[in-house]
């Protein structure tokens, strides 16, 4: 269970952040959406324990993040940066198996942690072996899942994970993505600007608009019972193509 | 760990060779980089290794007056050869002391000892073609105000510079030269200017031998203007109380050296080809010391040159990554170190070199100084380009996933930042190689030494005998560096390049 509580942040005087409070329960996907600007990254980076806040608590199950070393909360949380983010000198399997190398993991236990993951995204091992600039972005996007999840967090962090791949291949990542979601069985939080993906991928989505969130709920909700005028606005935004009917 | 211990048995083996140079019981034969110059440093080093048993060292061929007078003012020589008017002029700057007695007293206020003259004089002089004199008329430097606006010269740096030299004989001649043809270059390749018809006019030493070899007519000094050079040993006083037997063994030689013996010596050198050591030794009616062969002489000299080019590397990595780890993390203090290794390496060498030896001395330690001052810029630089570089969003994941910052720094910024680290070592070390020849001008030896020696005889030949071999040793760096960047830049970035 992920918990944002009351937080609250400014940055040279100017709010960023005006108290969120978001509740992610156990096993659930949750979407945090909102468009550029909207204190979408910073609140991701205060989650991740980069950056300090003024006010309120992040909590993985009821324990605070400054309760935590740096260490200790960087393996409660697997992040998925931006395109996947892999280190490009090394190997997939050595962005893999890093952290674990690093905490002293021997071997035998990294390889079989490495072979289950490998499984459970369904990435071919000779892949592995491979640096990121051979792979395909999707690919590398779901090394970048394996390292996220190798050290076991209760939580996942993803910032737009399909936000450099080209259409097609989006459409079967995200169903990919969604049964890898299940298989993990993990809190899963999603950062992203694009809204279809969100409701795709999560039961439950967040407007974030200058630094506060305008509603919580199911598409449904936001659809159907919109808190705010913006909420509407959003989603109609999306909606960029044109219908059959208008075109004839 | 292994690697530390490897640096320390390095720089333990380095203190070793270096050690015995200085050590008290030696006696240090220098002299300046021309011919004559080599050829008496190679007469004193006989006369003392005849007179005495201390084991002798020759430090000849260094740079110019400026090093090795610094050189006998710091102990690093015991001895060398120089000429009364450079010793009032030059060194000591009382033009006013004409007499023997008031130089030796003026050299004793400052611990040295000078000997009576040895028999010759070689002063300054000016020269022209046998060819051109006579098209002109030349026989004086008077003459010369005739052609004075279309004569073109080659004039040694040290006599442009000297209060004796240029600028005080054109206005005692009252001589308007045209500065547009007037050329500044190195004293040996003045000759190769006049005998390629470059330049009609050079300067030179009276008792040079190439006189004779370039069909050179000297020019009277008919206003009497140059000082008297008389060649005079020039000791430490410390050094003629510690070795009487080897300081009466010089001061025997007072008046034995006459002008013809002299030129014939310089023409042996310059124009045969004889070593100097042969040479010396035919002076001194001995056996000429048993010379090396070609191969074992490169093969000291390549050692001479691992010596400084390695220490330099070693310096250059030890120290420069972490200035431009330095220079990455605190913005003030980094501006401070880029500028200062920039501002080292607009230093000329020679004059790094002259700075130094009061330091350290001569030998392998001031060039070492240098050659580690001039490495440090490429390494420094290329550290903080490198690391500033790398894009910071891995620097943030790799915080997100918990590494610490010393993991983050040897697993991330500098694995991703070695190709350019590794350019600025590569850079660094041919630069090394190319600058540490100039290391011979400190006694320092190397692949410098014949290229000194060669260019003061102007033989190419024994130019090539260091030049060639400190190329190879570039080219050799260059393909080791390829193979190191195959093992220590990660295959991943490899690829890309």
């Amino acid at each position: 269970m992920l918990t944002l509580q009351n937080i609250n942040k400014t940055f040279e005087g100017k709010p960023v952040l005006t108290d969120v409070n978001l509740n992610i329960p156990k096993g659930a996907t949750h979407a945090l959406i909102g468009s550029s600007g909207s204190g979408k990254t910073t609140l991701l980076r205060i989650t991740l324990g980069l950056i300090p806040f003024d006010k309120g608590y992040v909590k993985i199950n009821d324990h605070a993040l400054l309760s935590f070393s740096p260490v200790e909360w960087a393996d409660r949380i697997g992040y998925v940066p931006q395109d996947g983010g892999l280190f490009p000198h090394i190997s997939g399997f050595e962005n893999v198996s890093l952290i674990a190398k690093l905490r002293g993991w021997n071997k035998q236990r990294i390889g079989s942690r490495v072979e289950e993951l490998r499984k459970l995204v369904g990435l071919e091992a000779q892949l592995l072996t491979q640096f990121p600039f051979e792979l395909s972005g999707g690919q590398q996007q779901r090394v970048a899942i394996m390292r996220a999840a190798m050290m076991d967090p209760q939580v996942m962090l993803l910032d737009e994970p399909m936000a450099a791949l080209d259409p097609l291949i989006r459409r079967s990542l995200q169903q990919e993505l969604k049964s890898i979601f299940q298989r993990l069985d993990k809190t899963v939080l999603l950062v992203t600007h694009d809204l279809g993906e969100a409701v795709f991928l999560a039961e439950q989505i967040t407007l974030l608009h200058e630094g506060k969130i305008v509603q919580t709920g199911s598409y449904r909700d936001l659809l159907l019972n919109p808190a705010d005028p913006f909420v509407t606005a959003f989603i109609n935004a999306q909606r960029t193509l044109p219908d059959a009917a208008e075109v004839a | 760990m292994r690697r530390a211990a490897a640096a320390g048995l390095l720089l333990a083996a380095l203190s070793m060779r270096v050690a015995p140079l200085f050590a008290a019981d030696r006696i240090v034969v220098g002299s300046k980089a021309f011919t004559e110059g080599y050829v008496l440093g190679e007469i004193a080093a006989q006369t003392v290794e005849s007179a005495t048993n201390a084991p002798v060292t020759r430090k000849l061929g260094m740079g110019s007056t400026g090093i090795v007078f610094e050189a006998l003012k710091s102990g690093a020589i015991d001895v060398y050869s120089d000429y009364t008017g450079t010793l009032t002029e030059a060194i000591l700057k009382r033009p006013d002391l004409k007499s023997v007695d008031d130089i030796q007293r003026a050299l004793s206020r400052i611990g040295l000892v000078m000997s009576a003259p040895l028999g010759f004089d070689d002063t300054y002089a000016l020269a022209v073609k046998e060819t051109f004199a006579r098209e002109n008329d030349l026989d004086s430097i008077s003459d010369l105000s005739r052609i004075e606006g279309r004569v073109r010269a080659a004039f040694s740096y040290e006599f442009m510079d000297r209060q004796d030299g240029f600028q005080g004989m054109v206005a005692a001649y009252k001589l308007h030269l045209a500065p547009q043809r007037i050329n500044r270059m190195e004293h040996s390749l003045t000759f190769q200017a006049i005998d390629d018809g470059a330049v009609d006019l050079i300067d030179l030493y009276s008792t040079d031998a190439k006189i004779e070899k370039s069909k050179l007519r000297v020019l009277k000094d008919d206003r009497g203007y140059f000082p008297v050079y008389q060649a005079v040993w020039v000791a430490r006083s410390a050094f003629v109380e510690q070795h009487p037997r080897a300081w009466a063994a010089l001061l025997s030689l007072q008046g034995a050296i006459s002008e013809r013996a002299m030129i014939d010596m310089n023409a042996q050198a310059d124009i045969q080809h004889v070593s100097f050591a042969k040479i010396a030794a035919q002076f001194l009616g001995s056996e000429a010391p048993r010379s090396q062969s070609l191969k074992s002489n490169i093969l000291q000299r390549t050692r001479e040159h691992l010596w400084l080019v390695g220490i330099a590397l070693l310096f250059s990595v030890l120290v420069g990554i972490p200035l431009g780890l330095i220079a990455v993390r605190f913005h003030a203090a980094g501006q401070g170190i880029l500028i200062a290794s920039a501002l080292i390496q607009t230093i000329p060498s020679l004059a790094l070199l002259c700075f130094l030896i009061p330091l350290f001395g001569v030998g392998m330690k001031p060039a070492l100084a240098a050659l580690c001052m001039y490495s440090l810029l490429p390494v420094v630089l290329n550290t903080f380009t490198g690391i500033r570089g790398v894009d910071p969003k891995h620097v943030e994941n790799a915080r997100a996933f918990g590494m610490t910052g010393r993991q983050v720094l040897l697993r991330i910024v500098l694995p991703l930042s070695s190709p350019t680290i590794l350019a600025g070592i590569k850079t660094a070390t041919i630069v090394s190689i190319g600058t540490a020849t100039l290391a011979a001008l400190v006694g320092a030896g190397g692949y410098g030494a014949p290229i000194v020696s060669g260019l003061s005889l102007n033989d190419v030949p024994t130019i090539l005998t260091g030049a060639i071999p400190a190329a190879l040793m570039a080219l050799i760096a260059y393909g080791l560096f390829e193979i190191i960047g195959l093992v220590l830049i990660p295959a991943g970035l490899r690829k890309h390049s």
